[in-house]
C-alpha cells in the first residue's frame, strides 16, 4: 500500500512539473470538439482545420504564442460541461473555441456566461445556441438561413414544386432545419406532399422510401447526418425513386460518398464552404497548406474550424494582444465587421455570423461546387 | 450502539463542513465534480438496493433518471421559456403553465418516477433472472424513444434548454445522504432483512411465507424514487437535457460503480461511486498527449471507456465480490481492526 | 394501399426479418447450452464486418474468400472471448455472468472505436449482390432474396448438426445437465467452445448479409440488431432453433409493416420488439416454440 502511495505521489509530482511547462509568453485557449462518439468525425476535420489556421497565425501582435488546449467532449452534454469548467478553473483559459454541436454548445454556454469567458462555436447552427447570450457566439450561419437557402434553390434552380421530406427525429439539428425548409418552401409556393420520420442509427428505409414513392414529389429534403442520408440514398435507387435528395451541412462528409457510392450522385445540399469559391487572399493559403499536410481538400467543418480560430486571434489583438482580459476579448469577437475568413466575409450580429452560404453537390464521386447565396 | 451514533453523525457534520468549506474556495471544476459524486452516488445506491440487496438484477437506472430529469426541469422552466423553447410543436397547455420552485419540484419528479415503477413493477416482477434484466434494459431504451417522440411535453430531440443551474453542493449532498440514511435504515428493517432473504434464496423467501412480490416492488419503487431525484439534480446541474442523455451508457456507469463498491453494500458504492467519478476524470490523462521530459507519448481518445470495462470484466472473474461484497462498513469493525492491531505490535 | 405494396412491404419485412432470425439463432444456441445471454452477440456480429473488410483490403482476399476467412476468424474470436471471459465464472451466479458479458460487450464497442473511429466505413459490395429484380411492379434487390434463402441454409444445416451429430446430441444433453454430461464421459469445454464457435460464425454471417444489404459499418451498430434479435430469441421460445428464425421473421415484419400502415409511428420503430417482448413474457414466458424450460431444448 505504501509503495503504491509512493508511486502515485512521484506521478502527481511528475504531472504538476509538467504543467509548469515554459516561460516564454503564452496565451490559452481551450478548444472543446468531440474526438470521439458518433460525431467525431466532425470534431477530427475541425482540429485539423484549426491546426492549420494555427501554423498560418502562431502569434499575437505582441508576440505571444497562442497555445490551443484540446479536450475531447465524446459528443456528450456532461462531457462537455465538464471539459469547459475544467478548462476555465483547471487550466486558466482566456477564451474556448467550440463546441461542434448544437446541443453540446448549450450545454457550456451557462458556464461560459457564469465565468465570463467567450466561447466561440464552429459550427453550431441552432438559433437557441446564442439567444439571450453574452458570451456565446458563432462563425457559422444559422438554420433558420440554411433552410431559406434550400427551399429558393429549390424552387428556382430546380424547379421543384412538390417535395418529400425526411426527418431525422433523434436530431435536433433535422427537426429544426427540416421545420425552416418547410416554411420557406411554403411561402414560396411550393407543396409539401409527405413528410417521413427516420431516427439516428436505423439502416432499414424501405416503409419510408414506399411511402414517399407513392407520392411522386419532384424533390426529396432529407436534411440528416450523411450516414443515414447514405443507406437511404441507396435502397431509393434500388426503389426506384430517383428524384433530386436535398440536405444540409450535416450531409458533407467523405462518408457519403464511400457508403453512397453511385446512389448519391446528384445528391445536393447547402453548407459553409467550397474550396472552389475561396477568393480571399487568407482561403487560399489555408487551402494550400491543408491539401499539403492532409493530401485532401478541406471540408465545411474544417474551414469552419480555421475561422473560429482566426476569429478568435483576430479578436484578441484587437482587445490588446496577449494582456487582453477574456471581457474585452469577447467583446472583440462581438463586434467582429467584414473579416474576411475562410468560408467567406463574416460580420457577427449579436453573436451569430452574417454570411453567405454554398450549395454543392456530389458529381462523379466528388463534393463540386454550385453556386453561392448571399444573406 | 450510542457510541456509533455519535460517530456516524459526526462524520456526517464533518462532511456538511468540508461541503461548507468547499463552497467557498474549491474552484469550479471540483466543485461540479463533487456535485456529479453526490449524484451519482444517490443513483448507484438506489440502483444497488434492487440490483444488489434485493438481488433483482435489472438495467431501467437510465430510464427513471430520464422520467425524473424531465418531470423536474418541465416543472422548473416558467411558462415563457416554455413558449419560446418548444419551437415545433407547442407544449401541451397544462404543462405549459405548471411552474413550481425547485424543492417541491425535485419531490415531484420523485414520486412521479416512483409510480412508473409502481406501474413497471407488475409486468416485470412476473419474471426473474436474465429475463428481468432484458425487460428493464427495454424499458430504458424504450423511455428514450417515447421522450424522442412526444414533442409536445418533451420537446422530442431538441430536448430541454435554459434549466436553471439551481443544483449547488448544498442541495446534492443534502439529498444523497439523505437518501443513503433512508436506504440503509430500509435495509436494517424487517423490509430490508426480507429483501436479502429473496436474494439467497427466493424459493426458500417464498416458502417462509414472505410476500416476494411486495418486498421487490418496496425496494424498486423506493429505488424508483430517488433515481428520480437524482435525475431532477442532474439536470438542474447541466441545465441542458435531451433523451440521448439518458442512454444505456449510464446505467453501464452506475453497473461498474455497484459491482466495484460490491453488489449489496452501500458503503462500498459510496467508496466506488468517489473511485469511478473520480478516477474518470483522473483518466482523463490517457486521452490526453503526455510529455514525460523529451518523450512525447500520444493520447488515445476513447481509452478511459477501454480501461472501465476491462477493469469490469477483470473484477466479475477475480473478485466478484467487490471492495465490502455483501458487508457494510461499521465502527465497530473499524476499532476491531485497531485493537487487532494494538495486540499485533505489542 | 393496394396489393402491391402490401407485397413489397412483406418482402421488405422478411428480408429484414431473415437478418434478425439468422443472429438470433447464435443467440439461443449459446443461451440454451450455458444459460447465458451472451450480451456481446451483436457486438462480435459487429467484429465479423470490420473483419470482413480487412481480410478484403489487407489480405486482398476474393469476396467469397473474404467471406469464409471472416466467419471463420470471428469464430475463433468467439470462442476466445469464452475462454477469457465465461469460462472462468461457468459455477458462478448466472448474473455474474451476465454482467460479464455487458463488459465484453462495452470492451469490444469501445476498443473498435478506438482502433477505427467513429466514422462510419462503406462495405463493398460484390456485383453479385447489388442487382434488382423486378417482379408485377414489386421490387426485388438481389441481395434480399439472398438473406432469406441463406437463413433458411443455415437452419437446415444447424438442424442437422444437433440432431444428427454426436456434438449436436452431446449439446442437447448439456443444456440439460451439465454435470451429469460431464459424468458420462462427454468434454463439456470442447463442446462450450464448439457451441461458441457456432454462435460466433453464424453472428458472423449474419453480419455480413447485414453489411451487405446496409453497407455502411460503425463500432456501435452491433447493439440494435442484437438486442431486436434477442427479443426474436425470446418470442421464438428461447433454447429453439426454429423458434428464433420465427422470431426474427415476425419481428422484421411487424417492424416494416407497422411503419408502412401508420408512418408516425417510425420513431417508435425501436421500441416494438420491446413491446412484443414484455407481452409474450407476460402471457406465455415460454415464448411460441418454445418447450417448458425443464425439459428438452432445441
Amino acid at each position: 500500500m505504501k509503495k503504491l502511495l509512493n508511486i502515485l505521489a512521484v506521478m502527481i509530482a511528475a504531472l504538476m512539473f509538467m504543467s509548469t511547462g515554459s516561460f516564454a509568453k503564452e496565451v490559452k485557449v481551450g478548444v472543446v470538439w468531440p474526438m470521439t462518439g458518433p460525431i467525431a468525425s466532425f470534431g477530427q476535420m475541425a482540429w485539423k482545420g484549426a491546426q492549420i489556421a494555427q501554423a498560418m497565425a502562431p502569434k499575437t501582435k505582441d508576440g505571444a504564442t497562442i497555445k490551443l488546449i484540446l479536450l475531447d467532449n465524446k459528443g456528450d452534454k456532461v462531457e462537455t460541461a465538464n471539459a469547459v469548467s475544467r478548462l476555465i478553473t483547471k487550466n486558466h483559459v482566456k477564451a474556448i473555441i467550440g463546441a461542434i454541436a448544437s446541443g453540446n454548445t448549450l450545454a457550456a454556454a451557462p458556464i461560459a456566461e457564469k465565468n465570463h469567458i467567450p466561447l466561440l462555436s464552429s459550427s453550431a447552427t441552432n438559433p437557441l445556441v446564442t439567444k439571450g447570450k453574452e458570451y456565446v457566439s458563432r462563425v457559422c450561419f444559422i438554420d433558420p438561413f440554411q433552410g431559406t437557402v434550400a427551399a429558393k434553390y429549390a424552387i428556382n434552380n430546380l424547379h421543384a414544386k412538390t417535395a418529400a421530406i425526411v426527418v431525422d427525429i433523434a436530431q435536433d439539428y433535422s427537426v429544426g432545419l427540416a421545420k425552416f425548409f418547410v416554411e420557406s418552401f411554403k411561402k414560396m409556393g411550393g407543396k409539401i406532399v409527405a413528410k417521413t420520420f427516420v431516427q439516428t442509427g436505423d439502416q432499414d428505409f424501405s416503409a419510408q422510401i414506399s411511402a414517399i414513392k407513392a407520392k411522386n414529389p419532384d424533390l426529396i429534403y432529407m436534411p440528416t447526418y450523411y450516414q443515414e442520408a447514405a443507406l437511404f440514398a441507396r435502397q431509393a435507387r434500388q426503389f426506384g425513386l430517383n428524384q433530386v435528395i436535398m440536405g444540409g451541412d450535416g450531409l458533407e462528409s467523405d462518408a457519403l460518398l464511400k457508403v453512397g457510392g453511385k446512389a448519391v450522385e446528384g445528391v445536393t445540399f447547402t453548407t459553409h464552404y467550397d474550396p472552389k469559391a475561396t477568393a480571399s487572399k487568407v482561403g487560399k493559403e489555408f487551402l494550400k497548406k491543408f491539401k499539403a499536410k492532409y493530401k485532401v481538400d478541406p471540408d465545411a467543418m474544417a474551414a469552419l474550424g480555421a475561422d473560429a480560430y482566426l476569429v478568435m486571434v483576430n479578436a484578441i489583438n484587437r482587445a490588446g494582444g496577449s494582456n487582453a482580459s477574456s471581457e474585452a476579448i469577447n467583446k472583440a469577437i462581438r463586434s467582429t465587421k467584414n473579416f474576411h475568413g475562410i468560408t467567406g466575409v463574416l460580420t457577427l450580429v449579436n453573436g451569430d455570423a452574417v454570411k453567405s452560404a454554398v450549395v454543392r453537390k456530389v458529381k462523379d464521386g466528388k463534393f463540386v461546387y454550385v453556386t453561392t447565396v448571399n444573406p | 450502539m450510542k457510541r456509533n451514533q455519535i460517530l456516524t453523525i459526526g462524520s456526517i457534520v464533518l462532511l456538511f463542513l468540508f461541503i461548507g468549506y468547499a463552497n467557498g474556495h474549491l474552484n469550479a471544476y471540483y466543485i461540479r465534480i463533487l456535485n456529479n459524486t453526490a449524484i451519482f452516488l444517490m443513483f448507484a445506491a438506489s440502483y444497488n438496493l434492487i440490483n444488489g440487496v434485493t438481488g433483482q438484477f435489472s438495467l431501467e437506472p437510465n430510464g427513471f433518471a430520464a422520467i425524473g430529469a424531465y418531470t423536474a426541469a418541465i416543472l422548473t422552466l416558467t411558462p415563457a421559456q416554455k413558449e419560446a423553447m418548444f419551437i415545433i410543436t407547442p407544449m401541451v397547455p397544462w404543462l405549459q403553465h405548471i411552474h413550481m420552485s425547485f424543492f417541491p419540484a425535485l419531490i415531484v419528479a420523485g414520486i412521479v418516477t416512483a409510480m412508473v415503477g409502481f406501474i413497471l413493477g407488475f409486468p416485470v416482477f412476473r419474471v426473474r433472472g436474465d429475463y428481468l434484466a432484458i425487460v428493464t434494459l427495454g424499458f430504458g431504451l424504450t423511455i428514450r424513444v417515447v421522450s424522442n417522440n412526444t414533442m409536445s411535453i418533451t420537446n422530442g430531440p431538441l430536448g430541454l434548454k435554459g434549466i436553471a443551474n439551481y443544483t449547488n453542493l448544498w442541495w446534492s449532498w443534502g439529498f444523497a445522504i439523505a437518501a443513503m440514511i433512508v436506504i440503509m435504515r430500509l435495509i436494517n428493517s424487517e423490509f430490508g432483512r426480507a429483501m436479502k432473504a429473496i436474494r439467497d434464496d427466493e424459493d426458500a423467501a417464498i416458502a417462509m411465507g414472505i410476500n416476494t412480490f411486495k418486498i421487490k416492488m418496496i425496494a424498486f419503487v423506493t429505488s424508483a424514487f430517488f433515481e428520480g431525484i437524482a435525475g431532477g439534480l442532474l439536470a438542474h446541474l447541466i441545465t441542458t437535457i435531451s433523451p440521448t442523455l439518458f442512454t444505456f451508457f449510464l446505467t453501464f456507469n452506475l453497473l461498474i460503480i455497484i459491482v466495484i463498491g460490491g453488489l449489496g453494500s452501500m458503503t462500498g458504492t459510496a467508496i466506488a461511486t468517489v473511485l469511478v467519478v473520480w478516477g474518470s476524470e483522473w483518466l482523463r490523462i490517457v486521452e490526453q498527449p503526455m510529455h514525460i521530459f523529451s518523450l512525447t507519448i500520444p493520447g488515445i481518445p476513447g481509452m478511459r471507456m477501454v480501461i472501465f470495462s476491462i477493469l469490469l470484466i477483470i473484477i466479475m472473474i477475480f473478485a466478484r465480490e467487490g471492495i465490502m461484497g455483501q458487508k457494510e462498513f461499521s465502527w465497530d469493525s473499524l476499532f476491531k481492526l485497531f485493537k487487532t492491531k494494538k495486540v499485533a505490535n505489542k | 394501399m393496394n396489393l402491391t405494396i402490401v407485397l413489397q412491404q412483406l418482402f421488405n419485412g422478411l428480408a429484414l426479418g431473415s437478418l434478425y432470425g439468422l443472429i438470433a439463432i447464435g443467440y439461443t444456441m449459446v443461451y440454451g447450452v450455458i444459460r447465458l445471454i451472451n450480451f456481446a452477440h451483436g457486438d462480435i456480429m459487429m467484429v465479423g464486418t470490420y473483419v470482413a473488410i480487412l481480410s478484403g483490403s489487407a489480405l486482398f482476399l476474393p469476396w467469397w474468400a473474404a467471406f469464409i476467412f471472416t466467419i471463420l476468424a470471428t469464430a475463433l474470436v468467439g470462442v476466445l472471448i469464452d475462454k477469457v471471459a465465461y469460462k472462468p465464472l461457468r459455477n458462478a451466479s448466472r448474473i455474474s455472468s451476465l454482467i460479464t458479458a455487458i463488459g465484453v460487450s462495452f470492451f469490444l464497442e469501445n476498443l473498435f472505436l478506438v482502433i477505427f473511429g467513429g466514422v462510419p466505413k462503406a462495405f463493398p459490395v460484390p456485383a453479385v449482390f447489388s442487382g434488382v429484380l423486378h417482379e408485377g411492379g414489386v421490387i426485388l434487390p438481389v441481395i434480399s432474396i439472398f438473406v432469406p434463402l441463406v437463413a433458411l441454409v443455415f437452419l437446415a444445416i444447424l438442424m442437422y448438426i444437433l440432431r444428427n451429430t454426436k456434438y449436436g446430441i452431446a449439446m442437447r444433453a448439456l443444456s440439460l445437465d451439465m454435470e451429469t454430461t460431464r459424468l458420462m464421459g462427454a468434454n463439456v469445454d470442447a463442446i462450450i467452445s464448439f457451441v461458441f464457435a457456432i454462435g460466433s460464425a453464424l453472428a458472423a454471417a449474419g453480419g455480413i448479409f447485414w453489411a451487405l444489404k446496409y453497407p455502411s459499418i460503425n463500432p456501435l451498430m452491433g447493439i440494435m440488431p442484437g438486442l431486436k434479435a434477442f427479443a426474436a430469441a425470446v418470442l421464438g421460445g428461447i433454447g429453439s432453433v426454429p423458434g428464433a428464425a420465427l422470431g426474427g421473421f415476425i419481428i422484421g415484419i411487424i417492424e416494416v409493416l407497422a411503419v408502412a400502415i401508420f408512418p408516425p409511428l417510425a420513431g417508435y420503430k425501436d421500441a416494438f420488439a420491446f413491446l412484443l417482448l414484455i407481452f409474450v413474457l407476460l402471457f406465455k414466458p415460454t415464448g411460441i416454440m418454445g418447450e417448458d424450460l425443464e425439459r428438452g431444448r432445441f
